[in-house]
Parts: C-alpha cells; structure tokens; sequence
C-alpha cells in the first residue's frame, strides 16, 4: 500500500476499520446509479430495490445460521448493541427482571448503555475477565439470577483480541432461560459463527470490520423476540427500525460477510502464522508483555504494552515510519485515563499507557511483519532513551512492573 | 487537517536539547506515569544566566514537543527571565497545541519553574514562594 507521498505504508489497524473489498465496492456500485429506488415505492424501479434487499437479507442470513425474517439492518455495530441491550431490558422489566450480566471490558457501545439502564433501576454483574481476559461459562452461571433478563458478552474484544467461549455460555443462558446477546463486530467474518448451534438469541456486526462498506449493520434477533425502537419514522425492517433503507451499503455488507465467510479458514491460517511471528518478534523486546491470551485471540489481533514509554508519542514515530497502528494510552482518546479493556485485565496505568495494538488483514505479508518488528523495536528504544521513568527503572531507583 | 501543527510536529521528530545534565545546579521533575506524562528538566546556571538545559521526557507527542520549546525558550536567558515563562508563551512558540493537550504546556512551565526552585533552594538564595504554584493549578491529573 502506498501513501499520497508515494512511501510504502503499512495498515496494520483492521480493527478501527478495514479498506473495501473489490467485491464490496462492485456490488454496491448498481445501486448508486441504476437501482437507486426506494424499497418502499410500489413502482418497478422500487420493487428491484425491494428484491435486492430481500436477496441481501436471506445471503447474510445463511452466512449466520439463521432465518432472512431475524436480521434488521442497522447503522452500524453501536446501535445494533444499543438496540439489543434496550430491547432485552425493555422486556425484562415487564417481567420485573431487572438484572444483566456482562463483561468488564465491553464495547462502550455496550458499557454506555448498561450503564443508562442503571440509573433506570437495573442492575448490572459486570464480570472479571482475568488476565487473560477470558471468562467461562461457570462465571455467567453463577452469576445468573431468577431476575437476570439478559447476558451480554462480547464474542471477541476489539482492543486484545480474546475469543470469549460463546457455545458454552449461549448453552448456560439457553438452559437458565436467559436472553444471551453478544457483540460480534471484532468476530464476524473472521470467525465461524451459527447463532443455532451456539445458542446466539441477539448478535451486532458492522460490515466495515471485514472489508465492508461504513455505516451499516445487523442486529440478529432470534424469532419472537421483541425488538424495542430507537427511531421511529415508517414500517422499515418489520416496524423495528424506521429510515428509508441504506440498499447500497446493505449489498456491501452482504458482498463482504460472503466473501470473508467464504475464506474464512484459510484467511484464519495466514493470519495466524502473521500474527504469532509478530508476537515473537515483539516479545523479544525487555520489559514488554501480551495483553490477551496467546492462543485464544482473534487471528489477526497483537497488543502489547512497553514499559517507560507511552502510546501516543510510539504512534506518531510508527506512522512516520509508514506504520499505521492504534493505542490504548489516555493520549490517543483525550481522556485522563487509558483503555478500559487494559484496565480490566489488570494493567496498572503506568504500563497501559504504553500499550500498541496491530490487527493485522489478509493482504499484509510476512515481509511487513518483519518491518513492523524493526520498526516497533527501534522507536521503543528510541522513546525509553529520553524517558525519565525508563532512567529510573534502569538505575534501579524504580522497580520495573514488567519483569 | 493534522492533530499537531508543523511546529509541534518539528520538535516532536527533532527534539532540541534531549538528555542529561550529570553536574546540573537545578533539577526538576512534574507529572506522574498514572496520568502518562513525566518531564525532567536539568539546568546549568552561571552567573545567573542559564548555560545549559537538557529535558527528558515520558508522554504523548506534544509532551516532548513543548518541553523541547520550553527548554529552547530559557536556553542563554537570565534566571529572572526563565521564572517568567508561561505556557502561553510555549502554546504560542509551537503554533498552538489541540486543547485536550494544554496542560503538556502547564507542564513544561511547571518542569522548568521546579527546576529553577531546586536550584535555589540548592543556594539558600530567598525567593518568593507565590512564584511557584503548586501543580494543581494545571488542572491535569495531580489533583485527580
């Protein structure tokens, strides 16, 4: 890839967002210029509108396990999880269930509003994640009560990457008869996904997580469940989200979920050897460690924190050096304090502000990694080389929290 | 248009003054890696002007940037002159900093005002303790 500059850029930062599939951006193209009618118009030009959204619909569907009749279409990953999370308390507390279960290091997407829906009254489990931020099954078992409505766990978190075990606790709710819904905008396309087998009664995804266009995503609600409205306005997608429907982004998304779907394991493979040869070449770095499981992450996923330094200065020189990668230090965000999910896994902030992720896609090559570990390694040298806190580490004045 | 300005981005990439004073006469060190930015200032002073000053630095881009200005601005000034740096003045000799990012200013005039005091207190020379807010004024994390 090559910047406006002509220097040869590196994208390693697919879990911001991704750059467009071909196939994306060609089956959006038609409805642009020539089926640009509005679904909901009785004439011809609406009703090839209306067959290309029935047609998107049922080819996602398939793609997820489930029936065209459970997708609503969706701005994009946040308001598929708002829209879960409100629609599962909205029915709870008609039962007087008024308690949900969800994870410590959730999108805010998620935590945002749980966190509205505890100054209504609810009452909100949030689990541990660990370490290595993983939870089990056991966790949401035990935390479940007669008045849990709903479970809410992210299947793969968008900052280290972990694959939460999604089958097993889809069975415990499945079993318990709780609501379970999980966010799955880091997992969809990426990792194999049956909302069936695995007992998803809600699932959210964002079609520019895997090479899709931006704007639009799915809100999955397993048959009977009733889905609250965040914006009212016409019958659009059954009377569940009003808005004249986004056809070209809808075809995008259905073009890349099939695609990514398509060649999901052996884009898991590649990514996979990527992922672990960076992880090595990183990990050879002092005084620096993994945030997340090392095997139990998503194939395209590698965070690390460094000791001494902080986020933000390690982005600018990394982009300087045609590397284009993301943090969770306070710095990068504008706020005081660094990443949630860091937090959460027990990082104290001296270290999370010193943290680097780099999600990897199918088109980087090995070639890259082996720039990226020459890269990292020499901005990270570079930034302890003026840091006082790395002085006082190295004299021994302060113990180093990264052994 | 960029985060930072050209200027920012200049001392950010090409620090000026980087490094350690082994014999300094004042030193000073403000923030806390809790709230991810620390500065460490070293001076020299000789006949109350400032010979040498060197910084170290852990924090984002525009931490390293103001505290290269800072340094740059009292190099070769008198002490009196030194005292009288602001912020402001830093902001302003950087083309401006993004407003989440003022206090990397505050801290740089704080580095350089605690290093001045160390080297007086190091001199039993009197001073007026006003001349010195406490770091809480900056309103980043100290106080939080």
């Amino acid at each position: 890839m090559n910047g406006s500059d002509g220097c040869r850029r590196i994208y390693v930062d697919n879990a911001a967002t991704t750059k467009m599939s071909q196939t994306a951006i060609h089956a959006m193209l038609p409805y642009m210029d020539g089926i640009y009618g509005n679904p909901s118009s009785l004439h011809s030009e609406g009703q090839r509108a209306s067959e290309a959204l029935v047609n998107a619909r049922e080819r996602i569907a398939r793609c997820l396990g489930c029936m065209a009749r459970e997708i609503t279409f969706t701005s994009g990953g946040s308001e598929a999880d708002n829209q879960a999370i409100v629609s599962a308390a909205r029915l709870g507390e008609k039962k007087g269930k008024k308690h949900i279960i969800s994870t410590a290091f959730e999108h805010h997407a998620v935590l945002h509003t749980l966190e509205k829906l505890k100054k209504e009254g609810f009452d909100i489990t949030l689990l541990d994640v660990h370490e290595n931020g993983l939870i089990t099954a056991k966790q949401v078992e035990d935390a479940i009560r007669p008045e849990t409505c709903l479970v809410t766990v992210m299947y793969a978190n968008n900052e280290i990457g972990t694959i939460q075990p999604i089958a097993e606790i889809g069975a415990v709710c499945r079993q318990k008869g709780v609501l379970f819904h999980t966010d799955a905008v880091q997992a969809a396309g990426h990792l194999p996904i049956d909302v069936q087998k695995q007992n998803i009664d809600m699932l959210s995804l964002s079609a520019h997580k895997f090479h899709g266009p931006k704007g639009i995503g799915v809100l999955y609600a397993k048959k009977g469940i009733l889905l609250t409205n965040l914006i009212e306005g016409g019958a659009q997608e059954r009377g569940n989200r009003a808005g004249t429907e986004n056809i070209p982004a809808i075809m995008g998304l259905a073009a890349a979920l099939e695609e990514a779907c398509a060649h999901i394991d052996e884009n898991a493979q590649k990514l996979i050897r990527l992922r672990d040869k960076l992880i090595a070449g990183l990990s050879e770095i002092p005084h620096s460690i993994l945030n997340g499981d090392a095997k139990r992450r998503l194939p395209g996923n590698v965070n690390f924190c460094f000791e001494g330094i902080e986020g933000e200065s390690l982005l600018l020189l990394l982009d300087d050096k045609g590397i284009c990668a993301s943090s969770g230090s306070a710095c990068t965000s504008g706020s005081l304090d660094p990443s949630h999910v860091l937090l959460a896994i027990g990082r104290v902030h001296d270290i999370a502000h010193g943290s680097l992720r780099l999600s990897l896609s199918e088109e980087n090559t090995e070639e890259e990694i082996d720039d990226i570990v020459k890269a990292v390694k020499e901005v990270v040298e570079y930034l302890r080389g003026i840091s006082p806190i790395w002085r006082d580490l190295v004299s021994g004045k302060k113990e180093f929290i990264i052994k | 248009m960029a985060l930072y300005s050209e200027k920012v981005m200049d001392h950010f990439r090409n620090p000026r003054n980087v490094g350690v004073i082994e014999d300094a006469d004042g030193v000073g060190e403000v923030g806390n890696a809790k709230c991810g930015d620390i500065m460490k200032i070293y001076l020299k002073i000789k006949n109350d002007i400032i010979e040498d000053v060197k910084f170290e630095t852990f924090g984002c881009g525009s931490a390293i940037a103001s505290s290269s200005m800072a340094t740059e601005l009292i190099k070769g000034k008198p002490v009196s002159q030194a005292l009288e740096l602001t912020n402001k003045a830093v902001v302003e000799a950087l083309d401006g900093l993004p407003a989440h990012k003022l206090h990397c200013s505050v801290l740089a005039e704080e580095a350089i005002k605690a290093a001045l005091k160390d080297y007086y207190d190091k001199n039993g020379i009197e001073y007026d303790h006003k001349l010195f807010p406490d770091c809480e004024s900056c309103g980043h994390c100290c106080g939080v």
